[in-house]
């Protein structure tokens, strides 16, 4: 991929840093002065995803605004984690709310900056909105696509842990197939969420025809902040759609947080790509291929497929799916399979 | 500068002189025309240093004019209707964090049935929202109100509703005076947000408050629309000694001396009741009018001293509480604890249902006798109510309430079905 | 700005929340050891010094390596690097070249000239070495370090012991092992040339020393009975290659049988081969059972060098004295060589034995207090033999016998002979829990295919003395030893930092590593997982 042009060797370029890179090279979270737009003293879970990633991409939109950041957040763990009444953990002038408006109130932060640049303001501050799966893909989305419809100048970012966990563990739109939830449960002939729904909100991003969308996880750092960066050089609606496991709702090792973010994108099942104008422009290849199971086997929420008789057609279905989108965005090296 | 113009062109001017910078809006009847002025004026550049955003919803509108008010925009919305009921957890979260917005609610009644009509369930539908509502008799009233509005709102940073009589007013052509930007501009200063998201200055807008500090949040709510009882009738005051014309205020009397009959009203009906009560008062009738501007805050002191010596209340509003019956008149009862009058509602202009002079001198007239029952319905066709409640008790699926009205009053759209 | 209550919140506020209440188990950073560190005989601290290599700092990497090993360059060429057999790359792709890059380092030393500090303060205490080979100079550089004076006895003309006259030049080139002779030499070493110690208590009497370090090696011939003709001409391996050190070359004939699987054997051949003669080894077993190191048989069969496997020598020098009677054997059930009485003859000039070698201990004589065993002295773990004061290494303890084990035994003598001196006793740092690859996230790793070294071409292989193993250059070395996964040592990639949802860890700057802020962390373990090195680990938290 074009942002992997660092080859260093044991240190790679998988790693938050580098002691050896030149400074304006290493990454924004290996950088002692890095802004921790998400402080310490927030109340997510033990290994929490989603505080990971905001972390990332929020430090990522701050350095490439030189601080000049506005964020608006939608309801959800990630709001009320960080800002319970008397603390906030945000470091950036942050909004929140209402669950499913937060791409709209973006919008009105951006044309209030744009009209205060108009009138003499020499600052460029630009906006982010930020939500979980359930505040982007379900309640959101009517806002969200009317942002991208205009053309707003507003990067939206979507933390996805695939179901709604602040009012526990509940199926969304972005909840795969299989999994359990306390709206899908592992009951029935069919247990968990079942196979043929969801949506895919990226590819409908991309179907809007706005300059940028990418996806993401917080298992590949630099990658993240690269489509931050990117992101943030350009102008109009953007989106990435980062992957952050969540290990309560996942029924996952606090410690496997990272991990299954990188099983999700080798295995195929979260391919990792971005797209500008509707066009697909790059993949991240898959590195160290696995299967499905590999990914599957340590989160409860597939415990069901797992049992003392492996559901081996579901978790065929699943290995179908990841099998598509390795077909379909080419993620495997030529020759690597 | 006198002009003859629609009500929603004179709202449009008057907003365009408040120099806002964010407007958005969803189209919906009858708020349609307000928000197509001001977005020709942003796309012409005669309203310079203003976003206009066409937006998807009217939730996604109010929405934005969060986001924007919160970044320190003058930001200015029009709703109505389904529209105004679509965009109400917005609504809440607006005066929940004190942004001061202003936004027209084109009066409208509330489906279903869909009505396109006026009356005012909408507006009263949110009067518990947090917002001020304020509500105009007349489009200069409108006008007016818009440019007091945007004062009142973003001194006590707090949302303002202007309430205006959907077609009744929006759709009127009527002689308005238009002010002068130099008016506008010593009247109302530039905006400065009580709170505002800055990277100079980051805050979090939109904690999450729990039980031990939610009650004083909510307290401090109300405290400062109590604030707005005594700023509305000194910006009143000051937009008299600026623009020359009494405009606004809490409570508008209207030939209470030695009334021991008063009708009270809001909006443009207002017109209407006082053109009967001055026929009334030529036949020699002790009765008066009290219009009411200010709906909320409410003012209990200046409903309770104008009222106190009326011997009936007779509160004529345009909405409904299904089941127990005035809403105005309900606020008007507590204004008037302890004060001996007779008090009655009567709902009137449901979904744009005219309300004529001969329909209120009956009603008047029956008030007067004490013939009117606690709650009446004005130009009630009994024989419809009573047909259909008798096919109801007779048939288990007498299906649809209103296509079976129409049926009965033999209308175009009986021919559907 | 006049903030509304409760609902808008000043930035900062959440310090106040210390959620490092919440953990049941807590990160800790520690060392681990390297199985690369825990393999290598001489104890180099081999991760350590691919460190400062990774960056590109060769003399502190030289300097680092050269506190427990003062040759690498000889190191880099002659070391068997069982190094890299434990180097847990070779779970990933292949292992770090560390013979390599340690060649590198020594080559660049030479070429820059860098010499060793010396000692900050003398001792006054005064050490006698016996023997200038790898075991005995290593432990004059260290014993010099330390600030001891230091004589070394030498019976020989020239430094360098077994590593002059057993391994050739085509492996090590002379004028290396002289420079790293030298430059221990510089550090203000005395030595004596051709001085054989015969009676040590009178030698180290006369020369008024403190202690004695004995390094002896290996020089005298096993002998094998096999009959032979008056006009055989039957030599024994050591002393070729001793010859190949003089003016005259030794006169082998065309066709030498070498007998013997070990590594010199090896080396006669090769060295017969480039004097132009046809070399044969006769290996009584098979080649997967042979001593020598496979790499060395693989080269001495590429340059021509031919073998006859499971084959004995029943007889040598044949009427005419050119040509041996060879049996040739079979492997029983336990994998031993059984003859089978089949006979075979072939043409030979020279029979050179290659059977080992044995240590001369007769210096000892006289020493009360030693026990001999097996022709070797039997040391204490301090090295110390039973006579106080009297250490020994190299060949002549009992231990395998190879360069680097003689290079550590002369470092962990000179540490003993340290404490021993100043009236203490040498405490060892205690070791680290091993490294193990099972403790390492090796996703992080790049994919690094290790670096080939050079090899000479066949044609001068087989007729000159030429090194035949290339070195690195600068960028493959410098690529090579970013290969290093530096398991279970910091390597400061911020990983740690940067995975922590909490920012509970602070960064302390470059070469300061991190640290744990235990108000915030919750103890989720993701630093664990995600650290590459495995230099963190979990505890439980005393509640």
């Amino acid at each position: 991929m074009s942002h992997q042009e660092i080859k260093f060797y044991q240190t790679g370029t998988f790693t938050v840093g580098n002691r050896l890179l030149e400074p304006d090279q290493r990454s924004v979270q290996a950088s002692m002065e890095r802004t921790n737009s998400l402080n310490s003293g927030h109340r997510a879970c033990q290994g929490c995803g989603e505080a990971l990633g905001a972390r990332y991409a929020i430090d990522a939109a701050m350095r490439a605004t030189g601080n000049q950041l506005i964020a608006a957040n939608a309801t959800g763990c990630l709001e009320v984690f960080s800002t319970p009444y008397p603390e906030t953990s945000w470091q950036v002038p942050w909004i929140h709310s209402l669950f499913g408006n937060t791409a709209a109130v973006a919008t009105g932060i951006a044309a209030a900056m744009k009209i205060k640049r108009q009138k003499g303001d020499r600052r460029d501050v630009r906006v982010i909105a930020q939500g979980g799966d359930g505040g982007t893909t379900d309640i959101g989305f009517g806002c969200l696509s009317g942002m991208w419809e205009r053309n707003d100048d507003v990067l939206y970012i979507c933390y996805d842990n695939e179901a709604y966990m602040n009012t526990g563990v509940q199926r969304s739109s972005a909840t795969p197939p299989a999994a359990r939830t306390a709206t899908t449960m592992p009951v029935g002939p069919e247990p968990g969420n079942v196979f043929g729904q969801g949506k895919n909100v990226p590819r409908i991003a991309m179907a809007h025809g706005i300059p940028y969308v990418a996806t993401a996880t917080v298992a590949d750092l630099r990658d993240l902040e690269y489509k931050v960066t990117k992101a943030m050089s350009v102008r109009g609606a953007r989106y990435i759609h980062i992957f952050v496991p969540c290990p309560l709702g996942w029924g996952a090792a606090s410690h496997d947080t990272v991990k299954l973010a990188r099983l999700a994108k080798e295995s195929g099942l979260f391919p990792v790509f971005e797209a500008e104008y509707g066009e697909v422009t790059g993949v991240s290849k898959i590195r160290r291929p696995v299967p499905v199971e590999e990914y599957l086997k340590p989160q409860r929420r597939y415990a069901h497929l797992f049992g003392k008789q492996p559901h081996v057609e579901t978790i065929a279905k699943i290995q179908a799916i990841a099998d598509a989108n390795i077909r379909r965005y080419g993620l495997l090296e030529a020759g690597a399979h | 500068m006198l002009k003859q113009c629609e009500g929603s062109h004179a709202v449009a001017e008057a907003v365009a002189l408040c120099r806002p910078e964010v407007i958005c809006a969803y189209p919906i009847s009858p708020q349609t025309h307000i928000v197509e002025g001001l977005g020709e004026m942003v796309k012409s550049g005669d309203l310079k240093d203003c976003e206009f955003i066409n937006c998807e919803s009217e939730f996604a509108a109010m929405s934005i004019s969060i986001g924007s008010s919160a970044a320190g925009a003058r930001t200015y919305t029009a709703t109505a209707s389904q529209g105004l009921l679509f965009m109400v957890e917005a609504v809440y979260n607006a005066s929940g964090l004190g942004l001061p917005i202003v936004m027209t609610v084109a009066n409208r009644a509330i489906g279903a049935p869909i009505n396109i009509w006026n009356d005012h369930t909408d507006s009263m539908s949110q009067r518990d929202c947090g917002w001020i509502q304020l509500f105009a008799e007349t489009n200069q009233e409108a006008l007016d109100l818009h440019i007091q509005g945007f004062k009142l709102a973003e001194e006590l940073s707090l949302p303002v509703m202007v309430c205006m009589d959907g077609f009744i007013l929006t759709h009127a052509y009527e002689r308005v005076d238009v002010p002068s930007q130099e008016q506008v501009d010593a009247f109302l200063p530039p905006y400065e947000p009580r709170q505002v998201l800055d990277p100079a200055e980051p805050v979090s807008i939109g904690a999450m408050v729990g039980p031990e500090a939610f009650t004083e949040v909510r307290y401090l709510a109300h405290a400062k629309q109590m604030m707005a009882l005594e700023r509305i009738p000194q910006i009143s005051a000051e937009f008299k000694s600026i623009f020359g014309r009494e405009s606004g205020g809490l409570v508008r009397p209207y030939r209470l001396e030695d009334a021991d009959t008063v009708v009270v009203a809001l909006g443009s009906v207002l017109g209407t009741i006082k053109d009967t009560v001055d026929e009334m008062r030529a036949e020699g009738i002790a009765i008066g009018v009290l219009g009411i501007n200010s709906f909320r805050p409410f003012p209990l002191d200046a409903v309770r001293a104008a009222l106190k010596n009326a011997r009936r209340v007779i509160v004529l509003e345009k909405s409904l509480a299904v089941g127990i019956g005035g809403i105005v008149a309900t606020n008007v009862r507590m204004a008037l604890d302890g004060v001996p009058a007779r008090i009655v509602t009567v709902v009137a202009g449901l979904g744009g249902r005219a309300i004529t002079r001969a329909s209120l001198h009956r009603v008047f007239r029956q008030g007067l006798h004490d013939q009117l029952e606690p709650v009446h319905f004005l130009d009630l066709d009994w024989n419809i109510v009573n047909r259909h409640l008798e096919r109801e008790r007779e048939t288990r699926r007498s299906g649809p309430i209103a296509e079976s009205i129409l049926r009965d009053i033999g209308t175009v759209a009986s021919k559907i079905g | 700005m006049d903030k509304p209550f409760a609902i808008t919140l000043d930035p900062g506020s959440s310090l106040a929340n210390k959620t490092g209440s919440w953990r049941t188990f807590k990160p800790v950073y520690l060392d681990r050891l390297p199985p690369c560190n825990n393999q290598c005989p001489a104890g180099e601290d081999i991760q350590g010094w691919l460190f400062h290599a990774e960056s590109g700092n060769y003399e502190a990497a030289w300097r680092h390596l050269t506190r427990d090993n003062p040759f690498p360059a000889i190191m880099g060429r002659v070391c068997y690097h069982t190094c890299e057999g434990a180097c847990n790359r070779g779970r990933v792709d292949e292992p770090v070249g560390i013979n390599s890059v340690e060649r590198f380092l020594g080559d660049e030393a030479l070429k820059k000239g860098w010499k060793f500090a010396p000692p900050a303060a003398e001792s006054g205490k005064h050490v006698l070495v016996v023997g200038a080979g790898p075991s005995g100079m290593s432990a004059a550089y260290q014993l010099r370090r330390l600030g001891h004076r230091v004589t070394v006895y030498e019976a020989g003309p020239m430094t360098g012991g077994m590593m002059r006259f057993g391994i050739p030049k085509y492996r090590l080139p002379r004028e290396v092992l002289d420079a790293e002779m030298q430059r221990i030499l510089d550090l203000g070493v005395t030595l004596k040339l051709d001085t054989k110690v015969d009676n040590l208590l009178a030698a180290m009497q006369a020369g008024g020393f403190d202690a004695a370090f004995l390094a002896v090696g290996a020089h005298i011939a096993k002998r094998a009975f096999i009959p032979a003709g008056d006009s055989a001409r039957v030599l024994d391996a050591v002393a070729v290659l001793r010859s190949m050190e003089n003016e005259d070359k030794p006169m082998l004939g065309r066709r030498v049988v070498v007998y013997g699987g070990g590594n010199t054997a090896i080396d006669v051949a090769r060295t017969a081969k480039r004097l132009g003669a046809e070399p044969l080894i006769v290996y009584r077993r098979t080649r997967d059972k042979m001593p020598a190191h496979d790499f060395e048989v693989e080269e001495a069969l590429q340059e021509g060098v031919m073998v006859k496997w499971l084959s004995t020598i029943k007889q040598a020098g044949g009427a005419d004295g050119t040509s041996i009677t060879i049996e040739k054997m079979e492997l029983d059930a336990n994998g031993h060589p059984q003859p089978t009485g089949e006979l075979e003859t072939l043409e030979a000039d020279t029979l050179v034995l290659a059977l080992g070698q044995d240590v001369d201990l007769g210096l000892l004589n006289g020493v009360p207090g030693l026990e001999i065993r097996d022709g070797t002295v039997q040391v204490d773990r301090n090295m110390m033999t039973g006579y106080a004061g009297i250490f020994a290494g190299g060949d002549m303890v009992p231990a395998e016998r190879n360069v680097t084990v003689a290079i550590g035994h002369g470092k962990k003598a000179a540490r003993n002979i340290d404490a021993w001196l100043r009236g203490g006793s040498y405490a060892p740092a205690p070791k680290h829990e091993l490294a193990a690859f099972e403790k390492l996230n090796p996703w992080y790793y790049s994919d690094a295919p290790k670096t080939v070294r050079p090899m000479l071409d066949i044609i001068r292989r087989q007729s000159t003395f030429d090194e035949v193993q290339g070195g690195l250059d600068e960028s493959n070395a410098l690529f090579e030893a970013r290969r290093c996964l530096s398991c279970g040592n910091c390597f400061e990639c911020d990983n740690c930092y940067g995975v922590c949802p909490d920012n509970a860890v602070i960064k302390l700057g470059p070469g300061k590593r991190f640290q744990f802020n235990y108000d915030y962390c919750k103890g989720c373990g993701v630093c664990v997982s995600e650290c590459p090195c495995g230099a963190i680990k979990m505890v439980a938290e005393d509640i």
